[in-house]
């Protein structure tokens, strides 16, 4: 089963580190086949900013993303460009701090960005609250593999944190919050 | 990992020891690897330049004191290079050069992907001369291809090219790596002979500076001591025929490709990012009677093998350019070749591909 | 003895009677010789012009490179393998000219590397172009009417970009080059000693020094050794037109890359 997923956002966010988190999740924990890719602008913070990661059990030869199945939109203008015209079937978690709008496919809210800042204390983690609550909604990682994937990737220091964001994440994910 | 990360490994893996590099999207990861890992080696070293014309010529001078010596840009610092890629070509000096391509002319789009430098790397420096230049299509292959580069570099001593491209360089994928890589150096220079007389399918043999040989390296015209020589019509066209053979002729020889099913109608020929959606619309049985011809090695270009496809109807050539192999393809076969050029930096899509075989005539 | 040095089988050489290139080359050859280095540990580069044919008639592993591009080439020899000893040939259209954002990096780096500049103010190779350093006033086939556009000083643009050793002598001045360039080789770091020569051919001809022996008594007489000016020069006086200063403007001790490890 292919799954094609798109991340959008602002940079800064991690827009990309969560594709390549996800992709190493699927492609060395859960023996999948991954490929992650992007777009990016000139802008290092800031910007519109966009990944990718297409998921399969065969090998993935297309490498781009066509007509994703799941979304996470991490800012208004993300979601201006990328959620407007989703295919009906599609899942989408997106921050409901930031996106104002809400899309004609399923979604689910997560206040991932009040979530890192109030609770956690760091809201650059939001991220890994996104990536968290697409274990919660969705079976397109374990959340082993996710578990596993962060800790490759996070700064030394934080990995309590960052699975403390995962592990709120996937419990925010669980609750249907489709208003 | 991704694929300038892997171009990096691969060349670390065949041993690589001297980085010179400057600045330029979208291939600096591969000099950001470089610079982390080489000060770790004993004897290694990375250095940045002031521009990629001093980067292009410290890897020659790394070269010639026996390094595996590379460098790694794109457009822009590519156009820069041109005078000393053709004085690796005229010294003769091994080195490995990636251009990780993106939209041109001029800045063009640096965050997008192209093909654009096909011709470029083939002609782009002044005079008659031949190159090596491999086309990664994954992740996997920036890896195998970067370590061949360097065999191919030393074995023919000339300048190798991976000419990646943005689609390939920034996508991640998982690879193998392998325990060690096979590593060809270059034939020594045998007691008695000069260091420009070739000895080997016209390859001189090659002694590094500070071995005792006393090897004068110019960009002129030079006898086979390397010795200039530069009025002489016939040294000149003796040394040139010699540096265009010793690569055209082993073209078929290390031809590197892989071929789909070769009986059919209609033929993709792709090297780099579009052969994944050749992949996908061909593997995949997308559209019926379609193959293709996948290049690894795009130059020396291996047109022989343009001979294997009997009843092929037409060869389909999707290049992100508005097409420069379609054209090499077109000067050795009767059927018609329809190049399919995109630009603007993104992947042709399966059904651009599917829509090519419908106007050349497929099934639906 | 320098004659080692030579490759004999290269001679005659290219340059025309009268050149101060032959007695630059001979004065660098000592130097290499007086301070111990030998034929397989010493590397000879250049870029392109009249003074890059140099190398060509050393007999040492040697790089004649593209124009201006020596010191990159060179840079990539002395950071790949240290242990050589590295000597660069160059003039001042190619280190000044399309070499001069090579030279200031160089500098900055502070390669272990010695570099000999033959300063002859002219495009000598192509015939007699006006270069950064051809003096104001001079004529050449690009300034026939003279020159308009202020010089470089090459010694000021070393110092300032960070070298450790920087020197100017002439060609009249054989003994305190040879000196010279014995302590710059004896310098780690970045070594320039620039060294005004005469052309007769291009520069000679169209300045009124035809004979080589006019530019060698204008040497002479317009260099002012930088001790003695020093000493002797009244607060914000000037060198009278035309002179130059002489002698050895900086030895120092700044961080360096490219030496070999002792260990």
């Amino acid at each position: 089963m292919r799954h094609e997923v798109r991340f959008s956002g602002f940079g800064g966010q991690g827009i990309i580190l969560s594709a390549v988190i996800l992709g190493r999740a699927a492609a060395i924990y859960d023996q999948k086949y991954a490929v992650q890719t992007q777009v990016y602008g000139p802008e290092a913070r800031g910007g519109a900013s966009m990944s990718a990661v297409i998921i399969d059990d065969e090998p993935i030869l297309y490498p781009k993303v066509r007509n994703p199945d799941i979304f996470v939109i991490m800012s208004q203008q993300g979601f201006e460009k990328y959620g407007r015209n989703t295919r009906k079937d599609a899942m989408m978690l997106l921050d409901s701090d930031l996106v104002y709008d809400r899309p004609s496919c399923r979604w689910i809210g997560i206040p991932a960005t009040g979530t890192a800042k109030k609770e956690l204390g760091r809201e650059i983690v939001a991220n890994i609250i996104m990536l968290g609550a697409l274990t919660g909604a969705t079976t397109v990682v374990s959340e082993e593999a996710l578990e596993k994937a962060i800790l490759d990737s996070v700064p030394k220091g934080t990995e309590d944190l960052n699975i403390r964001a995962m592990k709120r994440g996937h419990e925010l994910g669980k609750e249907d919050r489709k208003q | 990992m991704q694929g300038n990360i892997a171009s990096a490994e691969g060349a670390l893996a065949a041993g690589c020891n001297f980085f010179a590099g400057y600045p330029i999207t979208p291939s600096t990861e591969i000099a950001e690897h470089m610079a982390a890992r080489l000060p770790k080696r004993k004897g290694a070293c990375f250095i940045q330049m002031e521009d990629e014309i001093a980067s292009m010529a410290a890897i020659i001078g790394a070269a010639w004191t026996g390094a595996r010596a590379m460098t790694a840009t794109s457009g822009p610092g590519f156009s820069l290079m041109m005078e000393n890629i053709g004085y690796a070509v005229m010294s003769e000096t091994p080195c490995v050069i990636v251009n990780v391509q993106r939209g041109g002319p001029s800045t063009g789009q640096p965050t997008m992907a192209a093909q654009g430098d096909m011709m470029q790397v083939r002609f782009g420096s002044h005079g008659d001369y031949s190159i090596i230049a491999l086309c990664p299509s994954s992740v996997q292959e920036c890896f195998d291809l970067t370590a061949k580069a360097f065999n191919l570099a030393d074995q023919f001593r000339t300048p190798v090219f991976l000419m990646a491209d943005e689609v390939i360089g920034h996508m991640r994928e998982r690879i193998d790596l392998p325990d060690e890589v096979m590593v060809i150096r270059p034939r020594p220079l045998p007691e008695g002979v000069l260091p420009f007389t070739p000895v080997d399918n016209g390859v001189p043999g090659f002694a590094s500076f500070g071995t005792g040989r006393r090897i004068p390296v110019t960009g002129l015209t030079h006898n086979e001591q390397g010795y200039p020589d530069t009025t002489n019509p016939a040294r000149h066209e003796s040394l040139v025929r010699r540096l265009v053979s010793k690569i055209e002729d082993a073209r078929h020889e290390i031809a590197d490709f892989q071929v789909v099913n070769e009986d059919a109608a209609f033929i993709f020929v792709c090297y780099g990012a579009p052969v994944r959606t050749v992949q996908e619309v061909v593997d995949r049985r997308r559209v019926p009677d379609t193959g293709y011809l996948k290049l690894r090695i795009v130059w020396p270009f291996p047109e022989k093998l343009l001979q294997r496809f009997t009843n092929v109807r037409a060869f389909i050539v999707p290049e992100m350019n508005l097409g420069m192999i379609s054209r090499e393809i077109e000067r050795h076969v009767q059927v018609p070749v329809i190049p399919i050029g995109k630009i603007g930096g993104e992947l042709h899509t399966p059904e651009e591909l599917i829509e090519a075989v419908h106007f050349a005539g497929g099934d639906a | 003895m320098r004659e080692d040095w030579l490759r004999n089988d290269r001679l005659p050489h290219i340059y025309c009677a009268g050149c101060g290139n032959g007695t630059i080359m001979n004065c660098v050859l000592e130097a290499v010789d007086k301070a111990g280095y030998e034929r397989d540990n010493t590397v000879f580069l250049s870029g392109i012009g009249c003074s890059s044919r140099a190398p060509g008639y050393i007999e040492t592993d040697s790089l004649h490179t593209t124009h201006g591009r020596a010191l990159a080439f060179a840079t990539g020899v002395k950071m790949a393998k240290p242990s050589l000893n590295v000597v660069v040939f160059t003039g001042d259209g190619d280190i000044a000219a399309i070499g001069g954002n090579h030279f200031i990096h160089a500098c900055r780096r502070n390669i272990d590397l010695t570099v000999v500049c033959m300063n002859n103010h002219i495009y000598g190779m192509t015939g007699g172009q006006g270069s950064p350093t051809t003096p104001i006033g001079k004529t050449s086939t690009t300034t026939p009417y003279g020159a308009v556009e202020v010089p470089f000083d090459l010694v000021d643009l070393a110092v300032a970009a960070g070298a450790n050793y920087v020197a100017r002598w002439t060609s009249y001045h054989v003994t305190q080059l040879t000196e010279a360039v014995l302590n710059g080789l004896n310098t780690p770091g970045f070594s320039l000693i620039e060294v005004r020569c005469q052309c007769p051919t291009s520069y000679g001809r169209r300045n009124k020094f035809r004979e080589p022996k006019d530019y060698m008594d204008f040497l002479r007489s317009h260099a002012v050794l930088k001790e003695k000016w020093e000493r002797t020069a009244k607060p914000g006086e000037e060198l009278p037109a035309e002179s130059f200063l002489v002698g050895e403007f900086v030895r120092r001790a700044r961080p360096v890359m490219g030496v070999a490890d002792e260990t």
